[in-house]
């Protein structure tokens, strides 16, 4: 499939989705499709369990680090292209040129991004479409827990169809080569996530809603840059009127 | 080297004097950078000993937070209906879970350096966001925390790991269970987990 038919394919879960929210209203406030999030979530715990942990397992293993730190380099050096586009679509021009600058030292100098020569110098901030959408003032929208792309919501959803033309795989044809370039990124990112994933399963006492609040806050924090406004204070249970425990 | 050691026999009686006056800020950095670096020096943690962790986490970092504070926000309304003996056991529970959680996130630490970013100053002089970024390979990990004055120095009563805050999610974790089966259920969900934890490694 060419990027673009995914992403209209994947507008059109989301349009269902949103189509769902009318019958189903029940859920946590932000949530609404909780029931079909939560199975979607499920699909997509059991299908990693199943396949993407332990080929990504392996992965790690077999491959040696530096190699590992070679593939992620030539992956996140395309996004950095991407976060200064962005950066200079939400008016960020000072981010936009260092972007811009850590891209192209690493382009030219680190062999087409396979070695971080900016690494030290200019530190990475990146942006995707999503953020820029939401630094237009466009909300979120109801979480979304999309089949295999897991957490995501109705703007991110969207703002995918953009997103995917700038990783490495939309410049190649289809086939064999664009196939193993995709699973290459998939695994790459996943072994990335191992550790942290294992933190997350012992600690979660309901993982999906840890997943959600965790994606949604982050998602805040990054369109804020950081700086998201406060929000009101919820209730505390009034921690002066509460007997201390003794 | 050394002076690491000579530090570390006379900074806990110096801390009380040096705490005095301390800039909340300033406190943030001197506690990130002391939990991390010695996470890096001890060669049992680095080799996956989360005992360990759990130690340096319960000496270093438990006195400088305010559980109770934490625990009632993460509870929510419900905190008032309970007695003082479930509070008492949540509250013990709580701090359990508080140090796994913490620990965890301290073994993802390997070569990481910590960095202030600039002070947000609120409404309200005795409480503040500090805001860090815990750098290494790759993108800045955000680490912010929440001061309130206390006494001549500051404690934590809340922190946030990339934008989500301990406290929010726990309640929307808590929530759960306390529909389901209100104080007590928590109290036994919080115990499950902590043991299972503890049992699962180290």
């Amino acid at each position: 499939m060419k990027p673009r038919r995914v992403a209209s394919w994947l507008l059109a879960v989301a349009a269902f989705a949103l189509d769902g929210c009318a019958s189903t209203a029940a859920g946590t406030p932000g949530d609404p499709l909780e029931e079909m999030n939560r199975a979607v979530f499920s699909f997509n715990e059991a299908l990693d369990e199943a396949v993407l942990k332990p080929v990504a397992s392996g992965y790690q293993t077999v491959v040696p680090e530096f190699v590992r730190y070679t593939v992620e380099n030539f992956f996140a050096n395309f996004n950095d292209g991407w976060s200064a586009i962005n950066h200079l679509l939400q008016g960020k021009p000072a981010a936009a040129l260092e972007m811009g600058l850590k891209f192209s030292v690493n382009t030219v100098l680190g062999f087409g991004g396979l070695v971080d020569v900016a690494g030290a110098g200019i530190e990475r901030r990146s942006e995707d479409f999503g953020q820029t959408l939401g630094r237009w003032g466009i909300g979120a929208g109801p979480y979304l827990v999309l089949p295999l792309l897991g957490p995501s919501t109705v703007r991110d959803t969207a703002a995918l169809v953009a997103d995917w033309q700038a990783i490495p795989e939309a410049f190649l044809e289809q086939g064999v080569e664009r196939f193993a370039l995709t699973s290459l990124h998939v695994i790459s990112v996943r072994a990335g996530l191992l550790s942290a994933t294992r933190v997350l399963d012992e600690i979660a006492l309901d993982k999906y809603s840890l997943v959600r609040d965790g994606y949604l806050a982050r998602r805040r924090y990054l369109v804020y840059d950081g700086n998201p406004p406060e929000e009101p204070e919820a209730d505390e249970g009034d921690t002066r009127e509460a007997t201390p425990p003794k | 080297m050394f002076r690491r050691i000579l530090m570390g026999l006379v900074l806990p009686a110096v801390q009380c004097v040096a705490l005095a006056e301390v800039a909340p800020d300033a406190f943030v950095l001197q506690l990130s950078t002391e939990v991390i670096d010695a996470v890096k020096n001890d060669k049992a943690i680095q080799s996956g000993d989360v005992s360990r962790i759990r130690t340096l986490v319960d000496s270093k970092i438990v006195p400088n937070v305010n559980l109770q504070r934490m625990v009632v926000k993460s509870v929510g309304p419900q905190w008032r209906t309970a007695n003082p003996e479930q509070q008492k056991r949540l509250t013990d529970e709580f701090k359990t879970y508080l140090i796994n959680t913490y620990s965890g996130a301290l073994t993802q630490v390997k070569d990481h350096n910590v960095k202030l970013r600039p002070l947000r100053a609120g409404p309200n002089p005795n409480e503040v966001v500090i805001g860090t970024d815990v750098v290494s390979r790759g993108e800045p990990l955000q680490l912010d925390y929440r001061l309130e004055k206390s006494g001549d120095g500051w404690k934590i009563f809340d922190f946030n790991v990339l934008g989500l805050w301990a406290t929010d999610s726990f309640r929307s974790q808590f929530a759960r269970d306390l529909s389901a089966g209100g104080i007590d259920a928590l109290i036994d969900r919080l115990a499950e987990k902590n043991k299972s934890i503890s049992g699962s490694k180290s």
